[in-house]
């Protein structure tokens, strides 16, 4: 509380901030800087399978003998060999493809659920919020058993005669854009509704007042203002979908390899700790631009709205 | 509503709820195909009732689930108070980005970072490490759930307790604690949800003899469809159904009381 | 008398602005002091520094002897009472009354007597087990009000606090609250933002202007005899007519010369304020004589006790005058010429 100044009052509070942030600092931060350092090591077969280790008890020397054994041949092969490149810009892909088609899916839903009526809106926010906390694998696996050639969607297709036969959606990139889609909806959906919802029902009628029609109001007036809700719920698919593992790998082939994938198998299949951690670094490196991106559109939406 | 409106409605609920209600479905379907329904039968209830490593595995994830969603809690609420109560302190950006990040960044790197760090410092994996990243996840959604319900709180009751002559910690004990119960319980709850559901994370890093659920489903999975699992994912959704029902009437609670 | 409270050059900036700058005041014991001021002025950031929410920038507050300037909120002899009454929800009437009592060394039964007379004094006997939520405005204010007395401070802060409250309400309220005030002998600073209510409850009327305290005072003293136009218009109706007053203590006005009763400015350019009530009207009279004036009815409006008459003068400057029924009756309709005069007595005069 503000009129505390005294020594117990300044210590509780530097615990209550100094808590979380020492946990995350020490669970969170130290770990990818971990990541780094393992990302510039070789494999080994040992225990743990990279080399080099430090020497704590060797001083300086082992300090130096530490760094002159790191080198950059991870990221030389990832820079070399296509299969990452490939992989990279296949995530990137997905996850844009992905995105773009959650911006268009789920801003209708999004308004629908902003022009319900109050009761219903808490209703609803409870609706959308509840599939998405049952079990994700789960959810990707009930994908299987529709998309499948033999699975619900093919058998309804053939049934109603309007396909000769099955339809490959499994293990192609429409399986994953589907899954993609899927689980990622909420997430676009509710930062977007909690905009709407608060958007001044005023502002669109004035634009009907003045002439426009209900489509022109939406995109003209609505949709600009929902901007700031849309542009926060795209980046919060965006980005973990570009290390999305499950949904690549339950329903895409062998051929859709992104970096979720390439990691995972680098990683358990192939015990190159050192190459899983560059993999990781690259995915961080990819993520760091779109967020300075959109921190910096935002920045500039908020300077023009002053 | 306009029709327009309804249908966009509707559709996004269908595509939300179809998965889930096929897997329901299913549970119940007695042939072992999904093309065929054999009739409705109980069997593979039995069946998963039956597989001691399944039940295993579930007992678990709630343990890991419990533990990892007590300490999210309460890390979660100490960083919602902080950004709620202690003004612009010096390092503010940077706090509140490391509250938040991990809510967005992918599994794979928080799972591998991870993994690396107990390995360089020794740390034995098990249900231990397992609690520990779940915990490191999910306090950001704590504080997300936590710090709305601060926001709405109203700052003159706490005045009027100190004015009532009740030092800080009396006015948090008697005064905050109560009104933000709700929030907390629901934050932990959602903690709970996220550590039972996490599959990749677990995977990095977990040890022998600390097998979650979906690591298990995620083993089964891979071998095929599996009626059983059909079985499982329904009690699954029920329970966590249950679980988010309870989670939301909570919140509103709240809501009401202040 | 010495003062239960004293206020030393307090002054509190926000984000560049002074919203308390330079305020010195004192309050006696058992008396009620209303602050009174447009929103924005200052008066209740003044409350809040002298609860303790706020600290000063500079200036100390004193309570009989000691300085509490430093003190935290829970550790000064003073109780607050807000407008939006900040009952805890949680907690039954019982429990928001009780919650002041911890840590005073009372028996559990002593509480519950200090509970029960505590509502009997509000008039709310045999509340305690309801919660808040199920209580009516009325009914809440009277609990936030038992609440903040609970620890029998020496000086009660209130602010606004009949502003919630509908006007039939608001009137019998300010009787009881007075009333209780005078029973108890606490001290009372109310901040209002009505001229009306703080004439009805005070000893002493202190405005505020921007930050600073700009008139204290008895409410006759501050109606009458204001110590500025600002005063002057937040306490009522004023008539203001310009003029220049020179050294032998007239003013000469674009209706002649006029002795006036209050002097509050120098020799120079001046304002005769006169309250409207104090208007007289008459037949019009072809000579114009001190304090006598003629002008044409411009528009008048019956408003139940009173009848208030615009009369527009020679020059252009409109008057407002106000007459009890029934004699307002025949004061003159609209278009007609009527004759106005005032005593000197009641012409104050103002800086321009």
């Amino acid at each position: 509380m503000r009129s505390d100044p005294t020594p117990a009052g300044r210590l509780g509070r530097a615990l209550v901030r100094g808590l979380p942030a020492l946990w995350l600092v020490l669970f969170f931060l130290v770990p990818f800087a971990v990541v780094l350092k393992i990302s510039l090591s070789t494999p080994a077969t040992a225990q743990p399978p990279y080399r080099p280790l430090l020497d704590w008890g060797a001083g300086w020397e082992g300090w130096r003998a530490f760094v002159e054994a790191l080198d950059l041949q991870n990221y030389a092969m990832l820079a070399g060999d296509a299969l990452y490149r490939d992989a990279a810009l296949t995530s990137l892909a997905y996850a844009g493809a992905a995105t773009a088609i959650l911006a268009l899916v789920g801003t209708p839903m999004a308004w629908a659920m902003a022009r319900a009526t109050p009761r219903m809106q808490g209703l609803l926010v409870a609706l959308v919020i509840v599939p998405f906390w049952t079990s994700f694998l789960i959810r990707v696996y009930a994908w299987i058993a529709i998309l499948k050639p033999e699975g619900l969607l093919n058998m309804a297709l053939l049934r109603l005669g309007l396909i000769g036969e099955p339809l490959a959606i499994l293990d192609t990139p429409a399986g994953v854009l589907i899954g993609l889609t899927y689980a990622y909806l909420p997430f676009l959906v509710l930062p977007l509704y909690a905009v709407m919802a608060r958007l001044d029902p005023a502002l669109p009628e004035a634009a009907a007042d003045l002439g426009a029609s209900r489509a022109r109001a939406f995109l003209t007036v609505t949709l600009p203002l929902s901007l700031p809700g849309l542009t926060a719920g795209m980046l919060l698919c965006f980005i973990p979908m570009v290390g999305e593992f499950i949904i690549p790998d339950l329903l895409g082939g062998s051929d859709t390899l992104m970096l979720g994938r390439v990691l995972w198998s680098e990683f358990f299949s192939n015990r190159d700790w050192p190459l899983a951690s560059a993999v990781a670094v690259l995915m961080l490196v990819l993520i760091v631009g779109p967020v300075v991106l959109f921190r910096g559109v935002r920045e500039r939406q908020d300077a023009a709205a002053r | 509503m306009s029709p327009l409106n309804r249908i966009a409605l509707g559709l996004g609920l269908a595509f939300l709820y179809g998965p889930i209600l096929v897997l329901v479905a299913y549970s119940f379907n007695a042939s072992r195909l999904v093309t065929v329904w054999g009739g409705f039968s109980t069997r593979w209830y039995g069946v998963l009732l039956a597989d001691d490593a399944l039940i295993a595995s579930a007992l678990v994830s709630l343990k890991v689930a419990s533990a990892s969603a007590a300490v999210a809690t309460v890390l979660g609420t100490l960083a919602a108070l902080a950004l709620d109560r202690h003004g612009r302190f010096a390092g503010r950006a940077a706090f509140t980005g490391l509250v938040l990040a991990p809510m967005v960044m992918p599994e794979v790197v928080t799972g591998l970072s991870l993994l690396l760090l107990f390995v360089g410092i020794g740390l034995e994996r098990g249900l231990a490490s397992i609690v520990i990243a779940h915990a490191t996840f999910a306090a950001g959604f704590v504080a997300v759930v936590v710090g709305a319900r601060l926001k709405g709180l109203d700052r003159a009751l706490e005045e009027a307790a100190a004015d009532l002559g009740a030092p800080s910690w009396r006015v948090f004990s008697t005064i905050t604690l109560p009104l933000i119960a709700p929030s907390l319980a629901a934050g932990f709850l959602l903690a709970f949800t996220l550590s039972l559901d996490d599959l990749v994370i677990a995977s990095f890093v977990s040890g022998p003899g600390a097998t979650t659920l979906p690591m298990r489903l995620y083993s089964q999975v891979r071998l095929g469809v599996n009626p059983e699992i059909n079985a499982a994912s329904t009690l699954l959704v029920a329970g966590v159904t249950a679980l988010v029902l309870a989670a939301s009437w909570l919140t509103g609670r709240g809501d009401r009381t202040a | 008398m010495k003062p239960l409270l004293t206020l030393d050059r307090l002054a509190k900036r926000f984000a560049g602005h002074a919203a308390v700058d330079d305020v010195s005041l004192t309050v006696r014991e058992g008396e009620v002091l209303c602050l009174l001021g447009p929103s924005g002025c200052g008066k209740s950031t003044l409350l809040r520094l002298i609860a303790g929410f706020e600290t000063p920038d500079a200036g100390t507050v004193r309570l009989g002897d000691a300085d509490i300037t430093g003190l935290p909120p829970h550790r000064r002899p003073v109780n607050m009472m807000v407008q939006s009454y900040a009952l805890f929800p949680h907690l039954s009437v019982a429990g928001n009354l009780a919650y002041g009592l911890k840590g005073l060394g009372l028996s559990r039964a002593g509480v519950a007597g200090r509970v029960a007379t505590l509502l009997r004094l509000v008039k709310l006997d045999g509340f305690e087990a309801r919660r808040p939520a199920t209580l009516s405005g009325g009914q809440r204010q009277r609990v936030a009000l038992a609440r903040a007395l609970a620890r029998e401070p020496r000086l009660l802060l209130l602010d606004e606090p009949l502003g919630a409250l509908d006007r039939a309400l608001r009137e019998e309220t300010q009787g009881e609250l007075r009333a209780i005030q005078r029973r108890l002998g606490t001290g009372f600073v109310v901040v209002t933002h009505d001229p009306a209510e703080a004439m009805a409850l005070s000893d002493r009327v202190g405005v505020m202007d921007r930050g600073r305290l700009v008139q204290v005072g008895p409410a006759a003293e501050l109606y009458e005899r204001p110590a500025s136009r600002f005063v002057a218009g937040l306490l009522g109706e004023a008539n203001l007519i310009e003029g220049r007053l020179g050294a032998d203590g007239r003013v000469e006005t674009a209706f002649g010369s006029i002795r006036p009763g209050t002097v509050r400015a120098g020799p120079g350019p001046v304002v005769i304020m006169v309250r409207p009530e104090r208007l007289r009207l008459g037949p019009a009279r072809g000579t114009e004589g001190e304090g006598a004036l003629t002008g044409t009815v411009v528009e008048a409006t019956y408003l139940g006790e009173r009848i208030r008459r615009l009369v527009r003068m020679a020059d252009g400057t409109v008057l407002r005058v106000s007459t009890p029924l029934p004699e307002g009756r025949d004061g003159g309709g609209p278009g007609e010429t009527v004759g106005l005069a005032f005593p000197s007595e009641a012409a104050c005069v103002l800086p321009a």
